[in-house]
């Protein structure tokens, strides 16, 4: 039986990158989707708001494994077979990364006062450019503290890809623990990788999150 | 001479309560008319139903050639054509002085880069701040940000300008720097409604004082007279302020 060696330290952190990758896919595809979500929510028509509103409820109402099983097999049902992982996997982060960024940020466009909205509208500024010149800078001040935040949130959740057949870190914790049977060694690297990874983030999303205090007192 | 600014009959209600009961008053080219009354009284409503803020239910206002209560009105061709500064500046926190001016110009009137720059110089040195071009208005005094947003609305060149108490947020030595510029523009020949409490400055700049109660113009006399009322209640509310 093997014992716990560098070659399974360098197998994690390989499977680690896989993380990272995933995550990556996550948060840019959730962050484009999540964007078009929150500016719907915040639509003037209430059709367009009612329907990112459902959206954002049935994928904030369904457990991420769950979401990753329909994926996976009900895109096999409709004929995509033997689906890579990763595709599979990342549609599921995508998905729902975009209904709690979406959320995230119309709560922020939602906090910038409705007299701003009044200001830009009273110089003639086009719904469009009091958007994206007045709200949306505003917005984005206060979002970046949460949304440093949720990154942490998505990292952590890639684990939940193994259901699909992925490989991250987690899931290379595993097979290497059904080898070597040291679980205790095998998981606390594994945990300290996890949390080289999202401390930095986390200690990041604090340090925003003060600074955004003092600034606006 | 064709009013500028024409109410008539004008009703507005927020759910049971009436706010606006049959207002009518003009405003010609160059006049400029001070809103006095009690809080409550409906004031701020009736200029924010000038700039179509609010909608209304009975009655007609025209501003500039625009029918308000059309369901055709061009709101935006009604904002190039009045300005409106609130009580609480609301200048826009993530732009400079200058940058707060430009917005507008740039990307309503489609000026460009230098031009909208000069037009924010010039402006700002109008109301006295051509030095504070490039604070952020946290960096100004409230009387500096009240100045930066009459700029702004300045800026985009306005036919009629409407002033919503703005210097109420103010202490008495900075609402002196504020009045002032609002006094130079009305020498300078701008039609101006204002919505204020300060009653000595009604006196000296207003052309007519138009005084609210109930929702319901009560009395509207020369700014020279306003010591005169002839209604008991607006002698009372004068006594009151003064
Ligand atoms: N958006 C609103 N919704 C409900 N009530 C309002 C609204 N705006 C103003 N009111 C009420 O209408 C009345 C008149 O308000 P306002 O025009 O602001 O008076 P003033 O400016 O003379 O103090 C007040 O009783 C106020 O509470
Ligand atoms: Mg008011």
């Amino acid at each position: 039986m093997p014992t716990f060696g560098f070659n399974h330290v360098e197998f994690l952190l390989v499977a680690a990158l896989w993380t990272l990758g995933l995550s990556a896919i996550a948060f840019i595809g959730g962050g484009i989707l999540g964007f078009v979500i929150a500016l719907a929510r915040v639509s003037s028509s209430a059709l367009v708001r009612g329907l990112a509103g459902a959206y954002v409820r049935i994928v904030q109402g369904t457990p991420l494994l769950i979401l990753l099983f329909l994926i996976y097999f009900g895109l096999a049902i409709v004929g995509f077979n033997n689906l890579p992982a990763i595709i599979a996997a990342g549609a599921g982060l995508v998905i729902y990364s975009s209904g709690f960024l979406g959320e995230i940020w119309r709560g922020c466009i939602e906090s910038v006062p409705k007299t701003q909205w009044e200001a830009a509208e009273c110089l003639a500024m086009t719904r469009w450019q009091r958007m994206t010149r007045v709200i949306l800078p505003q917005a984005a001040r206060i979002a970046t503290a949460p949304t440093v935040g949720f990154l942490v949130q998505i990292i952590k959740n890639t684990s939940l890809a193994s259901v699909v057949g992925f490989v991250e870190l987690s899931q290379a914790g595993k097979l290497i623990n059904n080898s070597t049977f040291q679980p205790f060694i095998v998981f606390i690297t594994v945990a300290v990788i996890y949390f080289l990874i999202c401390y930095p983030l986390s200690a990041w999303s604090r340090g925003l999150e003060r600074r955004l205090n003092v600034g606006r007192r | 001479m064709s009013a500028v600014v024409k109410l008539s009959n004008v009703h507005k209600s927020f759910g049971a309560l009436k706010v606006l009961d049959g207002v009518s008053f003009e405003v010609n080219r160059g006049e400029v008319v001070a809103v006095i009354g009690q809080s409550g009284s409906g004031k701020s409503t009736a200029l924010r139903c000038i700039n179509a803020l609010e909608t209304i239910e009975q009655g007609s206002i025209e501003v500039c050639g625009h029918a308000i209560h059309s369901d055709k009105l061009d709101k935006r061709a009604l904002r190039l054509d009045v300005g409106i500064v609130f009580q609480s500046y609301n200048l826009f926190p993530h732009l400079t002085a200058e940058q707060n001016i430009m917005l507008a110009p740039t990307c309503v009137r489609k000026l460009g880069k230098k031009e909208a720059k000069d037009l924010a110089r010039e402006c700002l040195a109008r109301v006295g701040l051509a030095e504070k071009a490039d604070h952020y208005p946290e960096q100004l005094s409230g009387g500096q940000q009240q100045r930066v947003a009459i700029a702004r609305s300045l800026a985009m060149q306005p036919k009629v300008m409407l002033f919503d108490e703005v210097t109420s947020a103010l202490d008495p030595q900075l609402t002196g720097e504020v009045l002032k510029v609002m006094e130079d523009l009305a020498r300078g020949g701008m039609t101006m409604i204002l919505v204020t409490h300060e009653m000595s400055f009604a006196r000296k700049v207003a052309t007519n004082v138009i005084y609210m109660r109930q929702g319901k113009v009560w009395e509207t006399l020369p700014g020279h007279q306003l010591e005169n009322p002839s209604t008991p209640e607006l002698r009372e509310f004068v006594g009151s302020e003064l």
